[in-house]
């Protein structure tokens, strides 16, 4: 800063006029000079600025639901490129008719449609998070002034999916006709491989059949509703997790010192909360109590952990937090706050009480745990591409956090895993793959007894390769019915 | 064929402009006026072509007489202002008579696209202004006491700075203008030019003391201090940096620039607690998505124009750029981007420093101490408000809600831009004179 002061005190003696006064120009200049290559400087960096906006952020922003005015007048420049899984399979793409019309068809009909979508009406699931990517054409410079200049539509990019056609039919079938959802991810990468929701609809005749969904007649009709993403549920027993988690953190070694004799049922300030069925599990360690899925013996657990811990917990495990995958997502719900009272506390630490969460979420939670207390972000899309397969943009995966050490999970992969072995899902204990996992018979409404049946888990324990979190609505147990369509998924991974 | 016509010249548009702005900087390289004399004659062949490239699209969506009409006007008046300049001022700055022309011409055919009416009213305000500015290179020829009038230009400025906030319909949370007869006048576009004459005067003597800097230093703070009352926070910034500059450039000191900056950062604080609409802009600077649903979607708006257009732009008519609330004014930039890509509005950028530079450049030309630092004061003046135009309509940094000098619409504003064009002119033409 001090290089014109000096200047300025050094006035050299100059010999002549002429470069005395060139020096004295030189000298007055130098501030001028300063501000405008300082302007220079502001100025380059705001072009800059602009190239990274359209660069790096471009296409999220050009993506907005809020800019669908925009979305739809690239649809009349470009062909709406497909989306197509990594092995190949098109799962979504734009044909032409005997008359040159466009239309948007899906091979795979329902199998794909809550998390594909579709692209007409409003647009749902990734026909509509991908619009952008989907009608923007990465291909050559040149092409794409060729075909401008011959009046031609331009190709739209491709979207490649993780989503993988043998998984998703494996927990489509396996959920058959019951209201539900099943969420397969990779652990390690948080890609998902597949997300079922039902009742489904198919895709290919959503233009037909919109006036039904949109009149009196559809008002109990949930099949548009995808319920892996949307869907809000008490987690019922799959809490129990978190809550060891928050026991865990708080008792850290003396878990294994932990005692109960359940007798059936819990009192605390005049509130009795049952186990299923009644039924007396008797003496219990922490990891029996896990495996059994013995709420009282939980209640006493959880009332023991401070609120502020579980809170803590919770927030770590993205409750009322937006999921982030680029898909409409609702957030998971824990009302948790220094104010739950005993009754709402034991309620909420066997996972009923005002707690709500989505099959995503819950896929999300296993997969961490599953992946050593890693969090990674789940996502499914893996890259973008020009029509000829050049790539235009791939994801690679990236964490969201360490949500639980190291010591934390190896614990509950344990406890996950004495599930299987001893406790409520031991019908999927066989010698060909090992899986650990929690059930959820979780009540909904006022009236007792209606459950939803919950089961999630990951394999193999040590090394998982693949979560899975599955919600049949109003069947009963998580043993009984949740637990067998997680087998078939499980079966199908493994029968390669 | 229609769209053909539209695909075709979105190329040929950026490749004009390209060419231009190339040209715009390629001169500075050339030592000789006939060296340069070529470049700036192929610059406005390129210029014309630009301009005619754009009306024969709109001419091929509208096909109607009035736009033939309204074009060949236009092209009159850019052609006689140019012949104009030649023929009375031969030692005039081509570049900055081009330069003028071009955005003047971005102006016509962007705002024209989005709404025909008014571009035509800007056209009559500029082709005023640009009689009008034309004297103003002989005034400063010939009345020299201009530069002794700094008491006047500080009562007629802070005065009509002070009026107008007592009097001024506040517009759009800042901004302040009032109407007579039908005319909208936003005089702060004036007072900024009467405000670099003061403080030139100030900072000009030849004794400059601390006594008369802090003076000065006072008084532009008084003009700043009105601003903010009157919620114009963007001038109020305009006058600050512009002061700062011209601190900095009269006295040599970087003490002053830092004492200054350390004072405005403390103010900018103050402000953001104190004005809620400071706060909005800045929670929608950092979140622009957030608050769609509010009026200020301004800014979301302005960005899925950029983003949606890309390098290319949708051409000419093809997006939508009338979605951007105030398109005209402050986001005329965002609308340039959506339909004539980003490419050519980076060529805008360039032309706009370009102007920058032949303007310090004439600066550094000047020996007398007044019109020395009344043109660094106009230069400042001219590139940050174009910086806090673009730089607010890309999220580079908050809003402050100016217009586009030349391009934006805003009668006061593309008068005052083109006095401010011509006395920068003047100033060099007094020069080679000598």
């Amino acid at each position: 800063m001090a290089f014109w002061k000096k200047d300025n005190n050094n006035k050299p003696a100059g010999k002549d006029a002429g470069k005395k006064a060139e020096t004295e120009a030189r000298r007055r200049n130098r501030p001028v000079l300063i501000v405008s290559v300082l302007f220079v400087c502001v100025f380059l960096s705001l072009a800059g600025y602009l190239i990274y906006i359209l660069v790096c952020q471009g296409d999220n922003m050009a993506n907005s639901p809020y800019n669908r005015r925009r979305q739809n007048l690239l649809a009349e420049k470009v062909v709406r490129g497909s989306i197509i899984t990594e092995d190949g399979e098109t799962l979504a793409k734009t044909e032409f008719d005997e008359n040159g019309e466009e239309y948007r068809t899906y091979p795979y009909g329902r199998l794909f449609s809550h998390v594909v979508g579709y692209s007409l009406n409003g647009g749902a699931g990734m026909e509509a998070s991908n619009n952008i990517n989907l009608l923007m054409s990465h291909s050559l410079f040149v092409e794409q002034v060729q075909k401008d200049l011959l009046h031609e539509k331009n190709i739209g990019d491709n979207v490649i999916t993780t989503l993988n056609v043998k998984l998703q039919q494996a927990a489509s079938d396996a959920l058959g006709d019951n209201k539900g959802a099943a969420v397969v991810m990779d652990p390690k990468t948080g890609a998902i491989l597949a997300m079922v929701s039902k009742p489904d609809y198919d895709p290919n005749s959503i233009p037909e059949m919109w006036d039904y969904y949109t009149s009196d007649e559809a008002a109990d009709d949930t099949s548009l509703l995808n319920r892996a993403t949307q869907g809000l549920y008490p987690p019922g027993s799959i809490f129990k997790i978190l809550t060891t988690i928050g026991y865990l953190r708080q008792n850290n070694d003396q878990y294994l010192d932990y005692q109960y004799n359940c007798t059936g049922s819990i009192t605390m300030d005049d509130i009795t909360i049952n186990c299923y069925h009644n039924h007396a599990h008797g003496a219990l360690t922490l990891e029996s109590s896990f495996a059994q899925s013995c709420n009282s013996s939980f209640v006493n657990v959880g009332t023991q952990v401070e609120i502020n811990t579980l809170r803590k917990v919770c927030g770590d495990f993205l409750f009322n937090e937006k999921i982030p995958l680029n898909l409409a997502c609702s957030k998971s719900i824990s009302a948790l706050s220094r104010a739950t009272d005993t009754e709402k506390l034991m309620q909420t630490v066997i996972g009923q009480g005002d707690t709500l969460v989505t099959p995503l979420h819950m896929a999300i939670m296993a997969a961490a745990i599953g992946n050593n207390g890693v969090m990674m972000r789940p996502y499914l899309v893996s890259r973008v591409e020009t029509h000829n397969g050049t790539v235009v943009r791939s994801f690679s995966p990236e964490k969201l956090g360490t949500v639980i050490s190291q010591s934390e999970a190896q614990i509950l992969k344990q406890f996950m895993r004495k599930v299987v072995t001893e406790g409520t899902a031991t019908s999927l204990n066989t010698d060909a793959y090992s899986v650990a996992g929690k059930t959820g018979s979780a009540e909904y409404g006022t009236k007792k007894g209606n459950s939803h049946s919950w089961f999630v888990c990951f394999s193999p324990v040590e090394d998982p390769q693949i979560a899975i979190s599955v919600i049949l609505e109003e069947a009963g147990s998580g043993s009984e019915y949740a637990v067998p369509v997680a087998k078939k998924i499980l079966n199908a991974f493994y029968d390669n | 064929m229609l769209e053909i016509i539209t695909s075709v010249s979105k190329y040929a548009i950026l490749l004009t402009a390209a060419l231009y702005t190339f040209l715009g900087f390629y001169v500075f390289s050339k030592k000789t006026e006939e060296e340069r004399s070529g470049l700036y004659a192929k610059q406005i062949v390129l210029l014309f072509l630009f301009h005619l490239i754009s009306y024969a699209v709109m001419f091929c969506r509208e096909q109607s007489l009035v736009i033939l009409i309204f074009y060949a006007a236009q092209v009159a008046l850019l052609a006689g202002t140019l012949i104009a300049y030649r023929a009375f001022y031969p030692r005039c700055s081509r570049l900055l008579v081009n330069n003028m022309c071009f955005l003047l011409s971005i102006g016509f055919v962007i705002l024209y696209r989005l709404e025909s009416e008014r571009c035509i009213k800007q056209f009559i305000i500029a082709a005023a202004g640009i009689v009008l500015s034309f004297v103003v290179p002989v005034i400063i020829r010939k009345w020299t006491f201009l530069k002794k009038l700094t008491w006047v230009y500080l009562s007629v400025g802070l005065g009509l700075l002070i009026i107008v906030t007592v009097l001024g319909a506040t517009t759009f949370g800042s901004k302040i203008s009032f109407t007579v007869g039908g005319v909208t006048l936003a005089p702060n576009e004036f007072i900024k030019i009467l405000f670099v004459f003061f403080v030139a005067g100030m900072l000009s003597a030849e004794d400059l003391q601390f006594p008369r800097i802090a003076l000065a230093t006072v008084l532009a703070a008084a003009h700043v201090l009105v601003l903010v009352v009157a919620r114009d926070l963007g001038s109020a910034l305009i006058y600050f940096v512009v002061y700062m500059a011209m601190l900095f450039v009269a006295t040599r000191k970087a003490g002053y620039v830092a004492a200054g900056l350390g004072f405005f950062s403390a103010a900018a604080v103050a402000a953001y607690y104190l004005f809620s609409h400071v706060r909005v802009r800045v929670q929608t600077w950092t979140t622009p998505f957030d608050t769609l649903k509010n009026d200020t979607s301004q800014l979301s708006q302005s960005l899925f124009a950029i983003t949606t257009g890309g390098w290319f732009g949708m051409g000419l008519f093809e997006g939508a750029p009338n979605t951007i609330p105030v398109a005209m004014k402050d986001f005329v930039f965002s609308a340039i981007c959506e339909e004539m890509g980003v490419l050519f509005a980076l060529c805008l950028v360039l032309v706009c420093l370009s102007c920058f530079l032949m303007f310090i450049n004439i600066s550094l030309k000047l020996t007398d101490p007044f019109y020395r630092l009344a043109s660094v004061g106009l230069s400042v003046t001219y590139i940050f408000q174009v910086f806090l135009t673009i730089g607010g309509d890309i999220k580079f940094i908050p809003l402050t809600g100016v217009p586009l000098p030349l391009v934006s619409y805003g009668g006061s504003s593309v008068l005052s831009s083109l006095i401010m064009f011509a006395i920068i002119q003047g100033l060099y033409i007094l020069k080679q004179d000598e």
